[in-house]
């Protein structure tokens, strides 16, 4: 079998739906979203550097290295948050997060 | 191949180059100086912010392209980013004396909001799909950080927090709409997704769904609205008057920027999402404002709202509903700062108070400030002859015109649902007892809120310069 453009979609495609669900059905723990969150952008690189692989074009690798420096640094934001957060609730858990209703 | 060693053509980046090195050059001040800079750094950043806007109303006319198309300067890019530059220096005034009286001076804050305007700007510009989502991540990392800004409070860190995370989700969201887009068009460009679009089957409408998320979240149009209360609600009230109007503006830049010049192709699939979104989210904006008594959240839900409203001209997607947006958006910065300018000043000695009951009988501790949050509340409610009736007639005509009859009437009938919160605080402040007054406003909102009053009064005598640039500035995007 050979392996094509839609096999790598797809895995994207799975990726991305765990990411999606990690933030939604996730109730413990606010580490456990920032790690979603980085799936999810992870899937996007699949994507891109794969339709760029067959595309034949580079313009989807720039795009993922720029996605990639990208997430550096709102990982980096999100954990700080976090840590300013921790300080004043004493705790990371997403029930906790609940002092304004949503 | 491209000579590769050319520099790109840098004149059309002037403002953001003045912006960026100025960010950084206040950010060292800052490092060096510490605390006893706070005065500087925030004057230097509105002063800053001042000569990157007059840059943009002196660059060259015409439409300037730089980083092989991807970065364009047009009669739109340049309305837009005189009203988010003067979001972003309004927003750094209106901090000044809150800052000082809550003893929250912190010299980060207004460089930070420096940089997210440039992000901003660079947003307003963009051209194709990285340069939109770097634009769009320079201007959301600095605004999760200064939500979070009073960083021993537990309600701004949890609002921080939560814009945080629902943030990095729509731009997730948004780059798989991106990545998916880029797939099947096999180009980032706007102009090169316009040309494949047509041909480019099913697989370009799921990306530009996704893509249609990360636009509604940053606009937070229904469905993704729900970080909006919250936010607003937790953020410190600066911060929340900065959210309000400048990143706004950037959101329906980037989103009919994107929508009109990248799918004109598809018009009929993102037409029914555009007209869907529009009327979820003022319907929402009219009915779930009604019963909040905090004044943030109240503002939460009427921004809502009129992003609802702008966005009926998107929908329309002809020349007249981009100026339809354009012009509600500069009268909704005027509203919204000025409201704004109010909240700052509902102060007592004992603190800071953000009830709509606390403004009982404002009428006659306070007359003026009365009068002109009764003005600005009736310009919001739509009431003529304010500047906003005229931003709503705008945007209806444009939908009529385009044959979107139902879309007009809901829009007609929320505006008058939602006419009676703010017709409700009226009442609170023209009819209901004294309560105790506030301490006396301070110079710098005494300004906001009197320019913007004065102009949604004023707008009526003389409309015809803004719209006729509005006008201009929509037909460069066609």
């Amino acid at each position: 079998m050979t392996i094509g453009l839609g096999h790598y979609l797809s895995v994207a495609a799975i990726l991305f739906t765990l990411g999606i669900l990690g933030i939604f059905l996730n109730r413990k723990n606010v580490i456990i979203i920032l790690m979603s969150i980085e799936l999810i952008l992870l899937a996007v690189n699949i994507n891109l550097v794969a339709f760029s692989a067959f595309l034949g074009d580079i313009v989807g690798q720039v795009y993922a290295l720029i996605v990639l420096t990208v997430a550096a640094a709102e990982a980096a934001i999100g954990l700080a948050i976090l840590v300013a957060y921790f300080r004043n609730r004493g705790s990371i858990a997403v029930d906790d997060v609940n002092l304004m209703k949503g | 191949m491209k000579a590769a060693l050319t520099l790109p053509a840098l004149v059309p980046l002037l403002p953001e180059m003045v912006l960026g090195v100025g960010a950084m050059v206040l950010l060292l001040v800052g490092v060096y100086r510490g605390e006893r800079a706070v005065r500087l750094i925030d004057g230097a950043s509105i002063a800053l912010l001042v000569v990157a806007g007059v840059i943009v109303l002196l660059l060259p006319e015409g439409k300037l392209v730089s980083f092989d198309g991807s970065f364009v300067v047009d009669g739109f890019a340049r309305f837009l980013k005189t009203l988010a530059i003067l979001g972003s220096a309004a927003a750094i005034a209106m901090s000044i004396d809150y800052a000082a009286r809550e003893r929250q001076q912190r010299f980060e804050y207004s460089v930070l909001i420096v940089l997210s305007t440039l992000g901003m700007l660079m947003l307003i510009s963009a051209a194709d799909l990285i340069a939109l989502y770097l634009g769009l991540e320079l201007m959301s990392l600095p605004l999760y950080v200064v939500a979070a800004s009073h960083r021993s409070v537990l309600r701004s860190t949890e609002a921080g927090l939560k814009y945080f995370v629902l943030g990095a989700l729509s731009s997730g969201m948004l780059l798989y709409g991106a990545s998916l887009t880029y797939g099947f068009t096999g180009t980032v460009t706007f102009s090169g997704i316009a040309r494949s679009a047509a041909q480019a089957g099913p697989g370009l409408i799921f990306g530009l769904v996704f893509l249609f998320v990360g636009f509604c979240f940053k606009v937070s149009a229904v469905p993704f609205h729900m970080w909006t209360p919250d936010v607003y609600e937790g953020a410190p009230t600066p911060v929340t008057a900065f959210f309000a109007a400048a990143p706004k503006v950037a959101g329906i830049a980037m989103f009919v920027r994107a929508t009109v010049v990248a799918f004109p192709a598809i018009t009929a699939q993102w037409q029914e999402i555009v007209v869907f979104v529009s009327i979820a989210s003022m319907l929402l904006g009219a009915f779930a404002a009604i019963g909040q008594r905090n004044f943030k959240r109240l503002m939460a839900y009427s921004s809502i709202g009129h992003m609802g409203f702008a966005l009926i001209g998107l929908a329309a997607g002809t020349p007249q509903g981009v100026q339809g947006v354009l012009l509600y958006m500069a009268i909704y910065l005027t509203m919204t700062l000025g409201v704004f300018a109010v909240i700052l000043a509902m102060r007592r000695s004992t603190g800071m108070v953000e009830s709509i009951d606390e403004l009982a009988g404002l009428a006659r501790t306070n007359p003026t400030m009365a009068f002109f949050l009764a003005t600005l509340l009736f310009s919001m409610a739509g009431v003529p002859p304010l500047a906003g009736f005229f931003a709503k007639i705008y945007v209806f005509l444009a939908a009529i015109q385009a044959g979107l009859y139902a879309l007009a009437v809901i829009g007609v009938l929320a505006s008058v649902v939602g006419a009676y919160y703010y017709l409700a605080i009226i009442k609170i402040m023209y009819f209901d007892e004294p309560a105790e007054g506030f301490v006396p406003m301070p110079g710098e909102l005494k300004v906001v809120l009197g320019v913007c009053g004065l102009f949604n009064i004023l707008f009526f005598f003389y409309p015809g310069p803004l719209v006729g640039v509005a006008s201009a500035a929509a037909r460069s995007l066609f």
